[in-house]
């Protein structure tokens, strides 16, 4: 047997086996064992944290989804027009239409004029739902996430929705508070990220609510 | 309680629990490099692979045994990528163009972890863990060894022999990685990351429309993805993914997890060369300038200027509302400043100076801390710059750690500080002078524009990963040239290294006499924080006012 390291060829069979060898511990026992013991441990989470109605799964509580409907119009290529339904709580704007088989931010950049625009028109379109000052719509309303599938929004955007949702539910503006207290997360461990509120298990719980 | 403080302490935190890994972990590693005895199982590999463990190797060796390993991890990559649709797990996903997987195997190979695909729609689950997640070990494994081949040339003496590569990768991946990435990764799922291997599955929403939720072994390969300073996202949002990354607690953790290795490394370096304090000046040179780049990221989010970031009140396009800029600005300069990658937030989407701070960042050489092994050996390199400055000027011959920097270990420096910029500006001109690179561009007619073209090359040649997002990267030529760039970008420094620890190696030391300069004292860690600045400063310098700076003064 040629002693490894004295030629090139030597280096090669040794760097092959190598390879096999670390695939099949890395890329083949790793993952199983992994999935195998997250299975167990902690099922829910290892399954992406899913949210049912009577038994139903009708979303991940991290990943966010659209609530609009048909406004029966069609655009230039034909396509519905969808719109805000004034009865859910209303998700972020999202690159991707909150597609999630397609995770993806908008990449404008902090001086592009499109995005320029974009922010102006969703200030103006979210201050005409809520009916509150252009200057009272908070930052995350007007901006795409970097997933494009946020499930949170700030406490400040959900303020501005409570009095919409009492109105359209026929429910009182302190029951809806309620609600999204309860869907309200305070950062981890008090200092951990920033304080959200999910829309996923809020519009979940409004369900539920009427 | 307010962002501010909240922010600081979340920085407290990490910086708290990464004092407390230092001396247990760095300790750890050294015992790892240093033992002279193998474990059953190891024993049982080495037979496997033919390899004597025993018998240690000279720099050339040792540098030919990293090529040979890296050279067939390429290739099997490569083809793994071009056969997917054959294989099992593929979830119906059609077999990669060979651009495209030349450009993916050369990324995961060289750490960097490019992607210039959107996974969900490209990687199918077996290449994901069978492919790219095993680059994710071996890879952070390789940086790692040639990083201890480099410590064992300034700590031995009169010898040819620098270790035996495949003992140290075996080690690496046996003792280090993996018994990390099992725990790691489980505390990951806890947080709510997920772990299983179904394909994408439908449901159907509350308001009756129809979403299909992906699935995906995904915490066993975000652990590595961090911990290796690999930084390839299972999902094309990266760590701002709610699967990889779902809330503050989870991304502290992987922010802990992406600085561990290059951080606690310093105490391997200073316990090995039997000098801590070596080690503690080195890490004294981490600390400062990740510490600086971090506080600028942050005040230049929270900031928030540009028009459009004005315009929506803060810098919240492309950052989700969990993180919101604190958790993202440290995320950022974290990624940036070990060669990762991986992201939380839309870098393109940052401000102006933001953006440009994480590029700035990179162009340090990711030595701040700097990815796993890369950083330390980064670093060294750079502080025998440092003495030969502080020689210069004194107009003695330099000497770093007892072995005397001669005329050999200078033109190694000198071309392993070239090698990167050339490919980083090479690259860049090669891009813009080109319609069709040019065309790639997403936010077009501004400084901007160039920035995601500069970013992308930094990025490749560095080993970073991380990108303005905007660039249109997926066509045959910045597949191609980005893959040579982050190849070349790897190994030729990695192979200058090699061939300085081998020529240190050789030495005698020379004893220490009140003409030394003492390399573990403040004045050192200001002269290397000095050097790492100027040499990357002047020569990017110009870049970067065509860039960030145009857009954002």
């Amino acid at each position: 047997m040629m002693t490894p390291g004295r030629s090139p060829f030597g280096q090669v069979g040794v760097a092959l086996r190598a390879m096999i060898a670390a695939t099949i511990l890395l890329g083949v026992l790793y993952p199983l064992a992994m999935t195998g013991a997250a299975q167990v441990l902690f099922r829910g989470n290892a399954n992406g944290s899913m949210v049912r109605v009577a038994g139903h799964e009708v979303g991940s509580d991290l990943i966010g989804q659209t609530y609009t409907r048909d406004t029966g119009q069609k655009d230039a290529e034909g396509n519905a027009m969808m719109a805000p339904d004034p009865r859910w709580f209303q998700s972020r704007p999202s690159a991707v239409d909150y597609d999630a088989m397609g995770s993806a931010a908008s990449q404008y950049g902090p001086n592009n004029p499109e995005l320029l625009k974009l922010v102006e028109q969703r200030r103006a379109e979210v201050a005409k739902l809520e009916g509150v000052d252009p200057a009272q719509v908070p930052p995350d309303a007007v901006t795409a996430s970097g997933s494009g599938l946020d499930p949170h929004i700030s406490p400040a955007y959900a303020a501005i929705q409570v009095r919409r949702i009492a109105r359209e539910r026929g429910l009182s503006v302190d029951e809806v508070q309620r609600l999204v207290e309860r869907n309200t997360t305070g950062r981890t461990l008090g200092f951990l990220g920033q304080p959200t509120v999910n829309v996923v298990t809020l519009n979940r719980d409004l369900a539920e609510a009427n | 309680m307010s962002d501010t403080s909240a922010g600081l302490l979340q920085v407290g935190l990490l910086v708290l629990l990464l004092a407390a890994a230092y001396r247990p972990l760095g300790g750890y590693l050294a015992r790892v490099y240093t033992s002279d005895r193998d474990t059953r199982v190891e024993r049982t590999t080495y037979k496997l692979l033919g390899v004597d463990a025993r018998a240690d190797q000279t720099w050339a060796v040792y540098a030919r045994s990293v090529l040979a390993f890296s050279a067939v991890g390429l290739i099997l990559l490569y083809l793994l990528q071009r056969l997917q649709s054959y294989l099992p797990l593929s979830l119906g996903l059609p077999n990669v163009e060979p651009s495209l997987a030349f450009n993916t195997a050369a990324s995961f190979v060289a750490n960097t972890n490019w992607q210039s695909y959107s996974p969900e729609a490209t990687m199918g689950h077996l290449v994901q863990f069978a492919g790219l997640a095993v680059q994710n070990f071996v890879s952070a494994a390789v940086g790692m060894s040639v990083a201890i081949a480099l410590v064992r040339g300034f700590a031995r003496s009169r010898t040819e022999r620098l270790g035996n590569f495949w003992v140290d990768l075996t080690r690496t991946v046996l003792r280090v990685l993996l018994p990390l990435a099992i725990v790691g990764g489980l505390v990951l799922v806890a947080t709510g990351v997920v772990q299983n291997l179904s394909g994408p599955h439908e449901i159907t929403t509350i308001t009756g429309q129809t979403q299909s939720i992906p699935g995906g072994p995904v915490a066993s390969q975000e652990v590595i993805k961090e911990l290796g300073t690999n930084g390839g996202g299972f999902y094309n949002a990266n760590s701002a993914h709610p699967f990889e990354n779902p809330n503050g607690l989870s991304n502290l953790v992987e922010i802990f997890l992406i600085l561990l290795i290059p951080v606690c490394l310093t105490r391997t370096f200073g316990l090995m060369v039997k000098d801590k304090r070596q080690g503690y000046a080195i890490l004294g040179v981490m600390t400062t300038l990740w510490a600086a780049f971090t506080a600028a990221a942050t005040g230049f989010e929270v900031s928030g200027a540009g028009t459009a970031t004005r315009a929506a009140g803060a810098a919240m396009e492309g950052k989700e509302t969990r993180f919101g800029e604190w958790a993202s600005a440290l995320f950022a300069s974290s990624t940036t400043g070990t060669s990762t990658g991986a992201v939380n937030s839309a870098h393109d989407s940052f401000t102006a100076l933001g953006g440009g701070t994480a590029l700035f960042h990179m162009m340090l050489g990711e030595v701040s801390p700097g990815g796993v092994g890369s950083g330390l050996y980064g670093l060294l390199v750079l502080a025998v710059l440092a003495v030969f400055v502080a020689g210069l000027m004194v107009g003695r011959t330099p000497e770093y750690l007892g072995k005397k920097i001669t005329a050999r270990e200078m033109k190694l420096v000198a071309l392993y500080i070239l090698a990167t910029p050339s490919l980083v500006l090479a690259g860049a001109a090669v891009a813009m002078s080109s319609a069709g690179a040019r065309a790639a561009i997403f936010n077009t007619g501004s400084p901007h524009g160039f920035a995601e073209v500069l970013y992308a090359f930094t990025s490749a040649a560095n080993n970073n990963g991380s990108a303005f997002g905007g660039l249109s990267a997926n066509t045959t030529f910045y597949n191609v040239v980005l893959g040579v760039v982050m190849l070349l970008g790897r190994f030729v420094p990695m192979v200058l290294v090699l061939a300085l620890a081998g020529s240190v190696a050789r030495q005698q030391p020379v004893p220490v006499t009140s003409g030394t300069l003492p390399t573990h004292k403040a004045l050192f860690v200001g002269l290397l924080v000095g050097v790492v600045l100027i040499v990357t400063g002047l020569t990017y310098f110009p870049v970067l006012t065509l860039g960030p700076l145009a857009e954002g003064l």
